[in-house]
Parts: C-alpha cells; structure tokens; sequence
C-alpha cells in the first residue's frame, strides 16, 4: 500500500514541531514523539498496515485542536485525526510525517436531554457508553457496530457507522442531530443541534462518513430512541444460500422490517458455534438470526407470516428464542463471529461490500470459485436485510506473498460487489484498504467532484491526505474550468 | 424569461455549455410548483425538467426505486400503493399552499428541496430516503453519486448536497431512493382541549414511550377549525394528535396502550384509515394556511423549546397563526401582513440561535429583500462558497436562490 512520500523538509524541523506543539497543550505528556511511545499509535483496526506517526498529540480542549490544527496549516504539516482506532479500513493509519491527533481525553457525556430526546457527548466517548448512559431510564442510541464497546461516537460519525439494526433503524446519519468541529484553518463551527435538518447546504450530512479527511470532530448531539418493550430473535436454518436469500426477500417483500435480519454461511456456522456455543444448527448451509421488536403482539403476528414464508422457502430449522438469555445466546455467536473465526485461522480478512440483495447467489457461488482459484478460504456473515457482505478471508502472513494474495482476492470480491450492481463499502469506510479500487465505482470525473468537497474544507489538503482517494489532485488544477464555444442549443425544443 | 422543456439529458449538457460559454444564468425547475420558495432567481434562460420523466427501475423487494427527476410524485406515491409500498417521508405537496395546482410537485423538486412531511419524526428526512443521483454539475459534467443500496459509505456522500440545495450546486435528471412497506394500518390518537404549554411535553411523553408514534402534532382550536374533517373542526377545540402505524394486532394495542396513557388529559377520539391518512396529508401540506398571501414561516426548532418561541412571536404579533408538528420541532408560524420584514427579525430572534426559518411563502418583493433561508455564520458560508464554486464556479445554477452570488462570491 502506497503513502504519499513523507516531505523531507517537515521531517527535518520535526524537533521545532515538537517543541511548538508543546506551547500549545497544556497537558505536559499531551506530546508524544518517544518512538516507543508512539508505537501505540502504529495502526488502527486494520493491523495489516502500520506506520508510526512523526509525533502524537493528545489534546485535552477543544482551544487546543484549534490552535494545533491552526500551527499545523502554518508549518506545513500533516493531520491524522483518530478515536478510538477501530477502523477497519486504514483510516487512522498515522503519516510518517504527520501529527497524530487522538481525541481520547474527550470522553465525557456533556448533557442528557430526555425533553428533546438527545443526547450531547465529547467524539471519544464509546459507542455502548452512549447507550449505557440512557438505559436505566429506558432509551438507547440506535447504531450499534460490532466494535460499540470500544469505537467511539466520533469515529462513528466519521465512518456513518451501522450495526445490525440499520435496516430499520437507519445509520449514524439518521440518528446524528448536530456535531462541533474544528476545520483545518482552527475554525470552531456547529452543524445543527437540536433540531431536525439542516438550514443551507447540509455540511452534517457531507462530514457523516468523510473518514477525518474534511474537518476534526469535537462534540456530537444524536437522538436517542425509547427501548422496545419486547425483542424476540429467531433462528432459522436453510439447505442451501440460495433459499435463505429468498426468504429475506420473501420477508421484505410482505411489508416486515425487521429491527435485525443476519445471515451465516456453513463455515462462519461453525467457526461461531465451536467458540461459543450458541447452539446453532451444524447440519444447514445458512442461517438466518431475525431479530423482530415491539409490542408482543405485533412480534407474534409477523412470526406467524415469517414462518410460513421460512417454511415455503425451504426452511429445515426454525427457533424462537424463549428467553431474554436466549436471545442473547443467538447473537453471541453472531457478534463472536470475527473472533471466531480468527481463532481457526492465523490472520483473517474482512471486507465489506454491499450489493443488492438479489444478487446474492451469484455473489456467492462466484466468491466460492475465487476461494478456489486463491486458495484461500473464504467465511461469510451478511447483514441480510440491507444487503451488506463482510466476507472473512482467511490467510497467514507468515507465508510469503500470502497478504498479497489476499488483498487480491479481497480486491477481486469488491469488484465483484461494484459488477452486480452494489459498492465498495457499506460500513467500513475506504481509508486505505478500498482507495486504490474507488476507480472500479466512480468515474474520474466523479471522482474530482468528491474531492472539490475536500477543497472546499481543506484547501491544502492537510487532513488525513492519502485515504479515500487514489489520485490526489491540487484544489487550483480541480477548480479549472473547460468551456465549450457553445451556441444557444436546440432551437427546436419547445420554448415558453 | 425564455423556458426550454427538457426531455432528454444530452440537451442539458448542450444548454450547460451554452450558459456557461457566455455566463448565462439558468432557472431550473421541475412542475415548478415551489418556484416561489427562496429568493427570486432572475435569468433569462429557464430548464423545465418536468418532461424528463419515467420509472427506470423499482423493485419493491429491495426497497429501492429510481426515476427521472421530473417524475410526478403523486405518480410515483400511486406506482408504489399497488405494491402495498410508500414514501416513507410523507413527502409534502405544498402547490396549493404557493397558490399552485395540487399534485403538481416533481420528484427531483420534493428531493432538491429536502421536503418531508409529519412522519418525518421517525421515518427521516427526504434526503435521508435518497440513495443516489445522477446529473450534471454547473461544470456541464455529467456526475454521479451514491448507489442504488441501503448501505453505503464509499466516498463523501453528495446526495446529501444535492438535497436540500435547491438546484444551485447541481441539476439532478435522476434520482435512486428508498421505498419502504405501507402499514396494514394508520391510526391516529386525539386529545381535544389541550392548551399549548402542555402540548409539547405530552407529544414528548408520547414520543418517549414504548408505543412507537409516527406523528405527533398540535394545533389550535383556529387552524383545527379550518380542516374538512369533523373530528377535528367539530368540537371547536384545540386537538393533538398522534399517529400510529402497523399491522392490525398492533395498531390496536397502541391504540389503546396511548389512550390509556393519556387518560385524563383530555377528552379522546381516534381517526381510522382514510380520515387519519387525510389528516396528516392537512398536516403535512400546511393546509391550514391555503388561500391566503401573507407571509409563510417554517420553524425548524428543539422541541422544548416550542412554546417559548411561540410566545415570543405572539408577543409582538398576536395575529400570528401557528401550529405545531414533529412533536414541537416543527413550527409553521403565519405572520400578519404589514410587517416590513414579513416577520423575519421577529421569528428569527425568537429562535434565538437554535434552529432555523425558512419563509416558505411571501411574495416576490418581500423574498428580494430579506432572507428567506436561514442567514449562516461567516465560517460556515465560506464553505457553501467553496462548495459552490466547487460545483458551480460560474454560477449559472438557479443564481442566488438560496443566498444573494455576492455574498457566496466575496467569502470565497
């Protein structure tokens, strides 16, 4: 993986940098650039790629960022901003001549608002603590990633994380009302608040999922829902992919959203019930967890209609859970899934493309044959219901070339998910795992006008440069303009 | 002004080259039926999209639709009844409220306004239901954003530009959106007599508890009287409603769970099926105030704070009409005619920093003068500057509907 070439001349005043920083934070360890000490900020959750930065900082006030985000522009330098660090895709993979700037200390909830139904937290308080913080009195934040006890809300905002419940519940976008934050030149600006949609051009919806590359996020205000009084999963098992994709459609296609729709290849099957014992079938080659909410009523009418459906597509097994711990025992293995399969294997993979669901076959039985032609082996865990593939790729970097060629075959299956009519990434972010790929879904011209956006946040280019986009382009060459000598076009179509 | 019908995509990108060899201003409108939201676009040249029409692909088990951007919307809203399917945001119709024919409004008008109606509470925003765009920039290059599935995070997301942007950045020829299931069911819970302070902190118990309510809204015995349905004109009284949604079992068990919830609240009614679809249309479209020219304002707001702004508007405007939808986050607000301003300091000092106005109905004169979308602080509107130049650098794209080109072009 190619980083733009670290600039000499911001390396060799790296001892000045250091010393300016240090005028800024307060925090006498707030300025990390002890090599071993900086050794904790060398990768994020994509542990395939690492760096170290030129120095770390870890501011302790929203003044501080402004001012080192304002030092940083003046000298020339680099910005990495980075959470929690989860990302899957590169995209807190520090710069050999950046400023790493963890928003760590920013971990405080600032306000609950039960009036507005809302909640105001520091970017570096966790995904689950969100949650947690609302519970006893009955609510909850809705997204809910895999990574929620650790990932932090200012991330999620970053990448638009999802999570299981995003057919019904939606993702970071729908549930974000306003954030803070810092733009490259030191401006502290607010996007939103309390209140609903955005006055102007909506800046919010363009900084949710822009992976750190447009502006520093400082304070995030989302909605919180109230906890469903009842939440029932059900497990249903099916002879073959093909058939449980049916029924998902089938489910869909009968007017139910359910709050959860998971499905499982054999091999992800298995790995998860050898690790946690779930009790799930061993004998289908996929299997459904259905989540479905709300009042006993409504759950026991649509599982009535899901189970005919479950039935009329072939379905061999078919468990309601009884029990609040059963349920939890159903998703266990789901959630448990990555570890698991990473204990069978020394290094796994996970991609994350989305393709229509229909596509779904296809997709496999071609993802087999790619297993195939790699030799290595593939696992598969689908956000079913919005159609979001994470397959597993299973490799061992301790063989030469065995990276490489997994990359390939990741690269090979996203193109794929692009073929069919889907997208590189549905919840990851492309950092730097998908960048080099964005030319598979986007034209070079659409790619341009993405990163007239960047320009229009930050014009030199100093934040988080070398993720997203492949080709970085100069704002002055991006703002040029070709004019065609043109005539008034058409003088035969109707005019009024 | 000379106004060309679209009908095919190749003819924008010629009419883009013409406007932008000779820095020529170009009106884009669909039905035009919100022509007369923002500040008035003078050009000589106009695009009508409402010829480019056509569903290119729906299917319901995915959830998604796409159609040309002058598609009606009553079309697409009747296309996906007969697969039990819907616009989940209750897209509003505000054609007869401009003095405008109903059921006129495009598609790509409803998305490049951002305009959602009373359900928008839970089912989101319009541009939250946009999945992907096609079009041209004021570059005169075709473009694309997005995709046609729910989840996606592949570079920045322009769709959400593109809505709400009014046709100043780019001229959107098609749109791929998320459709979602119709409930079996649509119920609607009143409360008549209910006065305005309490209005809101019970919409936001309603909205707090378990029972999953689609709408909430409030209004006062005035605008309740102008509404063709006798159970909310009948008893003369002010009436707050709540919505809810689901397959029959369901429907009912709320039902009565809210009713039981709010017992002692005041005297109750529900509306079943076609009487509480017809409500929330009244609701959602602002038909209150249909019929008349004063001065339009559409308060975007937190909740809580509902009844203080309205008591500081009254204050200086008693005549002032208003009513309450999204739970209290939404305040129409109807000014008396005579103030200079159409209200503008009134209803924006009221806010007072949280949220935003936009005059959605005044008249020309009025929508040159002050600001019909909410002014932005200095740092924010040197990034719509940049972004605008960044999609339109000549700004040939319905100039200055949105805010006066000097102003856009001086903080750049």
């Amino acid at each position: 993986m190619l980083m733009p070439k670290p600039n000499a001349d911001v390396l060799a005043k790296r001892d000045a940098l250091v010393e300016g920083l240090r005028r800024i934070i307060s925090d006498p360890e707030g300025v990390i650039d002890d090599k071993d000490d900086l050794r904790a900020f060398e990768c994020d959750g994509l542990s395939a790629y690492r760096q170290l930065p030129m120095i770390a900082v870890l501011p302790s006030t929203v003044r501080e960022i402004s001012d080192i985000l304002k030092y940083c522009q003046a000298e020339g330098v680099n910005v990495v901003p980075r959470g929690a660090g989860t990302s899957l895709s590169g995209g807190a993979l520090p710069l050999a001549d950046g400023v790493l700037l963890g928003l760590g200390k920013f971990n405080k909830i600032l306000e609950i608002d039960y009036d507005n139904r809302c909640i105001v937290a520091q970017p570096g308080v966790t995904n689950l603590a969100i949650t947690d913080a609302v519970k006893a009195d009955g609510f909850y934040y809705a997204p809910d990633p895999s990574s929620q006890i650790a990932c932090s809300i200012g991330g999620n905002v970053a990448e638009n994380s999802g999570g299981v419940h995003c057919l019904k519940y939606g993702l970071t976008t729908h549930n974000l009302l306003g954030i803070e934050m810092v733009t490259m030149d030191g401006e502290i600006v607010r996007l939103g608040g309390k209140h609903l949609d955005a006055e102007g051009y909506d800046l919010l919806g363009v900084m949710t999922g822009s992976e750190g590359l447009l502006g520093v996020i400082t304070e995030v205000t989302v909605r919180i829902l109230r906890s469903p009084e009842h939440i029932s999963a059900q497990l249903i098992g099916f002879p073959s992919s093909e058939q449980a994709g049916d029924c998902v459609g089938k489910i869909i296609g009968a007017g139910i959203i359910p709050a959860g729709m998971e499905m499982m290849d054999r091999y992800a099957i298995h790995a998860a019930e050898e690790f946690c014992h779930a009790g799930y079938p061993l004998d289908v080659e996929a299997l459904l967890i259905i989540e479905l909410d709300g009042p006993e009523v409504e759950i026991a009418h649509y599982q009535t209609q899901i189970d005919a459906i479950a039935k009329d597509c072939g379905a061999t097994v078919s468990r309601i859970s009884e029990t609040e711990e059963e349920r939890m025992t159903f998703w266990a293995g789901r959630k448990a899934a990555f570890p698991a399969v990473g204990r069978i294997s020394p290094d796994y993979m996970c991609m994350d493309g989305t393709i229509p669901r229909n596509q779904l076959p296809k997709v496999l039985k071609r993802m087999n044959e790619l297993s195939k032609q790699y030799g290595l082996r593939v696992a598969n865990v689908f956000h079913a219901g919005d159609g979001n593939l994470h397959p597993l790729i299973l490799f061992d970097a301790n063989n030469p070339g065995e990276l490489e060629k997994c990359e390939a075959f990741g690269a090979d299956i996203l193109k794929l998910c692009v073929e069919v009519g889907g997208v590189l990434t549905g919840e990851h972010g492309v950092g730097i795992e998908k960048r080099d790929l964005m030319g598979e879904m986007f034209s070079e011209e659409d790619l341009k006008q993405q990163q007239r956006l960047k320009c229009a946040f930050d014009p030199d280019g100093r934040l988080n440069p070398g993720k997203v986009f492949p080709v970085l382009h100069r704002c002055a060459e991006l703002g040029k303009m070709h004019v065609h000598n043109g005539e008034l076009p058409f003088p035969d179509i109707p005019r009024f | 002004m000379q106004i060309s019908k679209i009908t095919e995509e190749q003819q924008i990108a010629d009419m883009l080259d013409w406007a932008l060899a000779g820095k020529h201003g170009l009106t884009i409108q669909g039905a035009g039926s919100k022509a007369g939201i923002g500040r008035p676009v003078t050009t000589e040249q106009g695009l009508d999209l409402s010829g480019l029409t056509g569903v290119e692909m729906y299917e319901p088990a995915e959830l998604v639709m796409k159609a040309k951007a002058g598609t009606r919307v009553s079309e697409i809203q009747s296309l996906l009844r007969q697969s039990e399917q819907r616009l989940a945001f209750d897209p509003p119709d505000y054609g007869p409220l401009l003095g405008g024919a109903a059921e006129a409004g495009t598609l790509g008008g409803v998305f490049s306004c951002n305009l959602s109606g009373a359900a928008r509470i839970k089912a989101g925003s319009a541009r939250d239901h946009l999945l992907g765009v096609q079009g041209f920039t004021g570059r005169a290059q075709a473009f694309q954003t997005g995709s046609r599935v729910m989840k996606n995070v592949t570079g920045y997301d322009l769709c959400k530009l593109v809505a709400g942007s009014y046709g100043t950045l780019a001229i959107a020829t098609s749109l791929t959106f998320k459709v979602l299931p119709r409930p079996e069911k649509t119920r609607t819970v009143l409360l008549y007599d209910v006065p305005l302070e309490k209005a809101q902190p019970l919409m936001n118990r309603g909205l707090s508890s378990v029972h999953d309510i689609a709408a909430a809204a409030w209004l006062p015995a005035d605008i309740a009287a102008t509404c063709d349905i006798e159970y909310i004109r009948g008893p003369g009284k002010s009436v707050l409603a709540l919505k809810i949604e689901g397959p029959g079992p369901s429907a009912e068990f709320r039902c009565t769970a809210i009713r039981e919830m709010f017992e002692g609240e005041g005297a109750q009614e529900e509306l079943h099926g076609h009487n509480s679809e017809s409500f929330w249309r009244f609701v959602s479209n602002a038909s209150a105030f249909e019929g008349s020219e004063r001065p339009l304002w559409k308060l975007s707001l937190p909740p809580a704070n509902a009844v203080t702004v309205i008591a500081a508007i009254r204050d200086k405007a008693v005549e002032a009409d208003y009513f309450l939808d999204w739970g209290g986050g939404l305040v129409w607000v109807q000014m008396p005619d005579g103030l200079a301003d159409g209200g503008e300091g009134l209803v924006r000092g009221a806010l007072d920093g949280a949220g935003h106005a936009t005059l959605i109905r005044g008249s020309e004169a009025l929508r040159g003068k002050i600001a019909p979308f909410q002014p932005q602080p200095t740092a924010i509107q040197k990034i719509n500057a940049r972004i605008k130049d960044g999609f339109d650098p000549e700004n040939i794209l319905n100039p200055g509907r949105m805010y006066a080109g000097e102003e856009m072009k001086a903080s750049v």
